[in-house]
């Protein structure tokens, strides 16, 4: 079953849950190097259009209280066209308008360009999950990164349309199946933020969630280096209960009973499940390989042929890491 | 106010207004057939200009000279039709149902032409995307003699025979974490095998033009069944297009055996004239487009 | 003044003189009672998503319904009644009016294009709610190719109907404006509206078609597999954002340049003054409608589109927002010095001002580059469309209080028409205010669950929408008692000088006896206000 954004916030998972103003009622504070620019165009474009709203509503006001007749009345009169008033009121907007194009497009210029330096990280989005891949090849399910280096985001989706969405980075950038869209930052503070799938993709898209972690100076590589050898500190079952949560089997695949997109994991080992053809089958170790690797060949009935093949993504060390966390979810365990 | 002609609806003022906004109307209804097309136009040239090899490539299964046949058929048409709008002014009724039928002969006959390359596109498996056989490259009269046997050992980022293709950006990404070609029967027949994470074909504004860029006859490009997928669809949305031309011509050719056209009433004639030269001009410009790319 | 027994309405009896009249009035009317039935249920479903949003968990509906409903929401409003609301329905009643004419050029296809419009519309309707389609108005590939159900098919064919009978309809207009205008009626003695409704029907012609082609395109790609738009089989589904934007792009001008044309009569009219710079409001909606094409590009700022190409979209974004002050400077200049009476049209003309204003200024954010990144596919989004398609809707129902009484040759309550408009944008303001705020912080649109830290912002959002749906449920209630209840209205209840005030309310089924002759639309000097009759009668 889908963790619930809900859920996932309350429990305090990550963070703890901050106030929503902090720093100004309209942004949440900058935490990238880009952030502290946008913010700058964000504000200059707002008191532009704080100016311009207040003169047209106080205009529109004066005029109606002023002017207010009963009916029947007649106008005073005045010109109907005034050529110098209307080459005022096109000129002037016209050079407002290509200062905020300019200032926005230099912002967004400085950040186009991707320093030759930095760290690099794959990000896949998939319905209804990221996954972030390092560059030693390990998977996670959030954005690990160290804090003052600049961090190159390598974007494409395994199935639909997605949107990796950093409000605190300002930074938002669409995985697309069948291209890859570069994007880059770098992260001013450390902490944890909030990061959202902004980009519509089907029932888990407000579920789509995941932190940003950012490392103090120092830390990150021993994060990455203790996380990438999981396999080799923890047993088998306490593996597969991780790859279970990095690589999207969660989001399908409930531990409490309930039916997600797939049936739930919970008392499945060893049991015999009615397939949609109406053959039944025990749920053993060779089952368990052919659902992971051709998902197509045997449906649970009841449930739609949309689990994606993990061919050539999990090693068959995996799957056995995976099967053996199957075994402690067995009835009676 | 007077009314010259009692046929003239009450909201105009004469036949002459009348025949004005007709025309008028009718224009403006080809102007959005036109871009109803230019929709696909805009599809063809985006894909021509990001996978030129796909479209030199895909060309030379298509048949010219039956191509050049339907050219002159409809060209046929075209003077038949101007020639019947010239009859009905002139009020010549015999000559207008005759012209008219001619019409729609090679109306017809440009159907027959195109069922028959159909067909062969049918039998050979050269279809759109997902009902495109590959290996119908090998087996189809092809100038080049290559194999898909011979290709996929030549060239290692081509496209698995199933036309999914494995190379693109992930072939040079130094993160991809092990790309391997899927099953070769499972790709086309099941559309939920997505590929590994990291494998997906170029995109087309991704900034990364296709492999070979360059004109190639010899060795099948990756996604040579786009090209097919919009040969389809441009003949196709014309060939519904000649069909509803048909029907106005018929419904035309029905009236003008009843007598209901004079030299001083052949507006419905003059306007589906128009509509048929409008399906032939574009059938001038799918011509060169498709069959003749050099 | 003594009402002409037989008008429009009085003409023929019977249900079957409804269902296959060509009277462009007729017909007018079933687009406005279709329409307001399409705008009840949408407005339904805006509720409905309001109160699901009450809580951050789920509150009454589980999320696949969610997503239904905001797909529900989102393709009936635009698709049912903010696109033809304004030309369909007023458009169809009162542009013959205003060029002195009978009727519109074609009134056979006219009728064809309404039938085109209740057959796709109800097609569209069904099939989203029987087929559970999910995908959000916008039909984004590849999900709704790949994942969505296959009740995406039929709802695509009912958008592709609809686009038809807007083709047809901007046919029609276009015709009619070019053909039919009354002895001595030049290009600019047309009134301001029918400008508007040129504007869009240019529009229409233009773009529509290539609205269809994409729905064709997605249907044939859902059926058959073509590949244009998948990338697993060698296609680019960014491209089908490419051609769904270039015709959507220009439709949020098919809706608003309309809304415009029915506000400078609004301004104008309700100020008994003339309207300020009648060329310059006439060119900018030209101008609107040229500009509207090149812009498309912005909707995919993040999509991975190349920097230059947002780059062009962006600065050709900025220039749409000139030829729009000029607008709003103009009406302003009309208001000054004018006679105004506060009537409840132009309540609706001074709240669509307020309104449409932050919806323009706050695309500034979204056309800038650097700011556009951080508030797209949010909350901001949604708050700065609502604050650009409500304003039509406003401009919809001031419209609709303005030529009422020619329309049924009644009065309605100023006093309670007043009321409903001050509740319904007092609550149009707390609704999308505060998703502006939500926005910036970052909570992404379209979303069913939500971090609690949002909760209470959604909540007032949701009182407000609550006062929206009060406003009007009292506007509906001042039209449903005018009906009942209401006094005669006079010809020119309002002391307008273009041509549908100068013939009978409601109007006979010919329209005029006489075709008036043309003048100046806006010079309303000759006019002189009979508290009698409740009207004005132009001197003699």
């Amino acid at each position: 079953m889908i963790a619930h954004a809900a859920d996932l916030a309350t429990s305090g998972s990550l963070i703890p849950e901050r106030p929503l103003f902090g720093s100004s009622l309209w942004l949440p504070p900058p935490a990238s190097t880009a952030a502290i620019e946008v913010d700058w165009v964000f504000q200059f474009i707002f008191w532009i259009d704080a100016f311009f709203f207040v003169l047209v509503t106080a205009l529109m006001i004066l005029f109606l209280w002023r002017y207010a007749r009963p009916r029947g009345a007649r106008a005073v009169g005045g010109p109907t066209h005034s050529t110098p008033l209307e080459i005022t009121w096109t000129v002037v907007p016209l050079f407002i308008v290509m200062a905020i194009f300019y200032e926005g497009f230099r912002t967004y210029m400085e950040s186009a360009v991707t320093p030759g330096n930095g760290y690099d990280v794959q990000v896949t989005g998939q319905q209804w999950k990221w996954m972030f891949t390092y560059p030693n090849g390990y998977v996670d399910e959030n954005l690990h990164v160290p804090v003052g280096r600049p961090i190159r985001l390598t974007l494409t989706s395994s199935d639909v349309i997605h949107s990796l969405y950093i409000p605190a980075f300002r930074l938002k950038k669409d995985a697309v199946p069948g291209r890859f869209n570069k994007e880059w930052f770098q992260a001013t503070q450390p902490g944890e933020y909030q990061i959202f799938c902004a980009e519509y993709c089907g029932t888990g898209h407000s579920d789509m969630l995941a932190k940003a972690i950012v490392h103090p100076p120092g830390e990150f590589e021993n994060w990455l280096e203790n996380a990438a050898s999981y396999a080799s500190r923890l047993s088998p079952a306490e593996a597969g209960e991780k790859i279970y949560h990095i690589r999207g089997c969660a989001q399908c695949h409930s531990l409490d009973g309930t039916a997600g997109t797939g049936p739930s994991f919970k008392g499945l080992w060893g049991s015999t499940v009615t397939m949609s053809d109406g053959l039944k089958v025990v749920v053993d170790e060779n089952y368990v390989r052919e659902s992971i690797l051709q998902p197509q060949a045997k449906v649970v009935a009841g449930f739609q042929p949309v689990m994606p093949t993990f061919q050539s993504r999990l090693k068959d060390q995996d799957i056995l890491d995976v099967i053996e966390f199957l075994k402690t979810l067995a009835p009676g365990r | 106010m007077s009314r010259e002609d009692p046929r003239v609806p009450h909201h105009f003022e004469s036949a002459e207004q009348q025949t004005e906004s007709a025309r008028l109307g009718m224009w403006v209804f080809l102007a959005t057939e036109i871009l109803l097309f230019g929709g696909l136009f805009c599809a063809y040239s985006v894909y021509r200009a990001n996978h030129p090899d796909v479209f030199y490539y895909g060309t030379q299964f298509l048949d010219k000279h039956l191509g050049a046949l339907n050219t002159m058929v409809l060209i046929c048409s075209s003077f038949t039709m101007a020639w019947a709008v010239r009859c009905a002014q002139l009020g010549e009724r015999r000559a207008l149902m005759v012209l008219l039928s001619m019409t729609l002969l090679c109306a017809a006959l440009f159907l027959g032409v195109k069922a028959i390359e159909y067909r062969q596109k049918w039998k050979h498996g050269l279809l759109w995307a997902r009902k495109f056989r590959a290996e119908a490259l090998e087996r189809s009269p092809t100038k080049a003699g290559a194999t898909w046997a011979e290709t996929a050992s030549a060239k290692t980022t081509m496209a698995a025979p199933d036309g999914q293709p494995t190379s693109g950006p992930a072939a040079s990404n130094p993160l991809t974490t092990g790309t391997k070609a899927l099953a070769a029967t499972a790709a086309f027949e099941d559309r939920t095998s997505i590929p590994p994470a990291g494998t997906a074909p170029a995109g087309v504004v991704s900034g990364k033009k296709s492999s070979a860029a360059k004109p190639s006859e010899r060795t099948p490009p990756e996604n040579v069944q786009v090209f097919f997928s919009i040969y389809f669809l441009l003949t196709g949305l014309h060939g519904l297009h000649v069909i509803a031309g048909m029907l106005a011509i018929g419904w035309i050719l029905r009236r003008a055996r009843r007598g209901e056209f004079s030299s001083g009433n052949f507006l419905a004639v003059d306007l589906v004239g128009l509509y048929w030269h409008l399906v032939d001009i574009i059938w001038i410009y799918l011509f060169p487009l498709l069959y003749l790319i050099h | 003044m003594a009402h002409p027994s037989d008008n429009y309405l009085t003409h023929t009896r019977g249900i079957k003189s409804w269902l296959l009249t060509l009277d462009h009035k007729r017909i007018g009317i079933m687009y406005l009672v279709t329409i307001l039935g399409a705008f009840l249920l949408a407005g339904i479903f805006a509720l409905l998503i309001r109160t699901e949003l009450l809580t951050p968990g789920q509150t009454i509906v589980t999320a696949d319904t969610y997503n239904r409903l905001f797909t529900l929401h989102g393709a009936i409003m635009i698709f049912l009644f903010v696109i033809p609301g304004i030309p369909s329905a007023l458009g169809n009643f009162v542009l013959p009016l205003q060029l002195g004419a009978k009727d519109v050029a074609f009134p056979r296809l006219n009728l064809f294009s309404y039938y085109l419009f209740v057959f796709g519309a109800a097609l569209m309707v069904l099939s989203i709610i029987v087929g559970g389609v999910d995908t959000g108005w916008t039909f984004y590939t590849p999900y709704s190719t790949d994942k969505a159900r296959a009740g995406v098919i039929p709802v695509l064919t009912g958008v592709f109907l609809l686009g038809f009978s807007s083709i047809f309809t901007g046919l029609n207009f276009i015709v009619s404006i070019h053909k039919l205008r009354a002895p001595g009626m030049g290009w600019f003695r047309m009134p301001l509206f029918l400008w508007g409704l040129y504007a869009t029907a240019i529009m229409q012609i233009l773009a529509t078609p290539v609205l269809g082609i994409t729905l064709l395109l997605l249907i044939v790609e859902r059926v058959l597999g073509v590949g244009i738009f998948d990338p697993g089989l060698g296609g680019d589904p960014v491209l089908f954002q490419h051609f769904f934007w270039f015709y959507s792009h220009p439709a949020v001008y098919i809706m608003v340049l309309p809304a415009m044309g029915v506000i400078s009569e609004l301004v104008s009219v309700h100020s008994h003054k003339h309207i300020f710079s009648y060329k310059m409001i006439a060119w900018s909606s030209v101008a609107i409608a040229v500009f509207s094409f090149f812009v498309w590009g912005h909707h995919m700022f993040v999509s991975g589109q190349s920097a230059m190409a947002n780059m062009i979209f962006s600065a050709l974004t900025f220039s749409v927002a000139i030829p729009t002050a000029v607008k709003v400077f103009n009406w302003l200049a009309t208001m000054f010095r004018g006679a105004i009476t506060l009537t409840t049209p132009m309540c609706y003309a001074v709240a669509f001002l307020s309104l449409f204003a932050i919806g323009g200024l706050t695309g500034m954010f979204l056309g800038s580059l650097a700011t556009n990144v951080h508030v797209t596919d949010t909350y901001f989004v949604v708050a700065h469309f609502h604050f650009t398609m409500v304003p039509v809707g406003v401009a919809f129902i001031g419209g609709l209080y303005h030529w009422w009484p020619k329309i049924t040759g009644r009065m309605y309550s100023e006093k309670w028409g007043r009321i409903g408009c001050a509740v319904f944008v007092a609550g149009f303001y707390v609704t999308f205010v505060t998703q502006f705020i939500m926005g910036t912080h970052g909570m992404p649109r379209r979303s069913y669950h939500y971090l609690p830290e949002f909760t209470a912002l959604h909540q007032m959002s949701s009182a407000g929408a609550l006062a929206m749906a009060t406003g009007l449920f009292i506007a509906a209630g001042t039209f449903i008692h005018s009906l009942v209840k209401g006094l005669p209205a006079a010809a020119n209840p309002w002391g307008g000088a273009s041509f549908e005030w100068q013939c009978p309310s409601p109007p006979p089924h010919d329209n005029f006896t006489e075709t008036p002759p043309a003048g100046d639309p806006y010079d309303m000097s000759d006019w002189e206000y009979h508290p009698e009759i409740r009207g004005y009668v132009r001197k003699t």
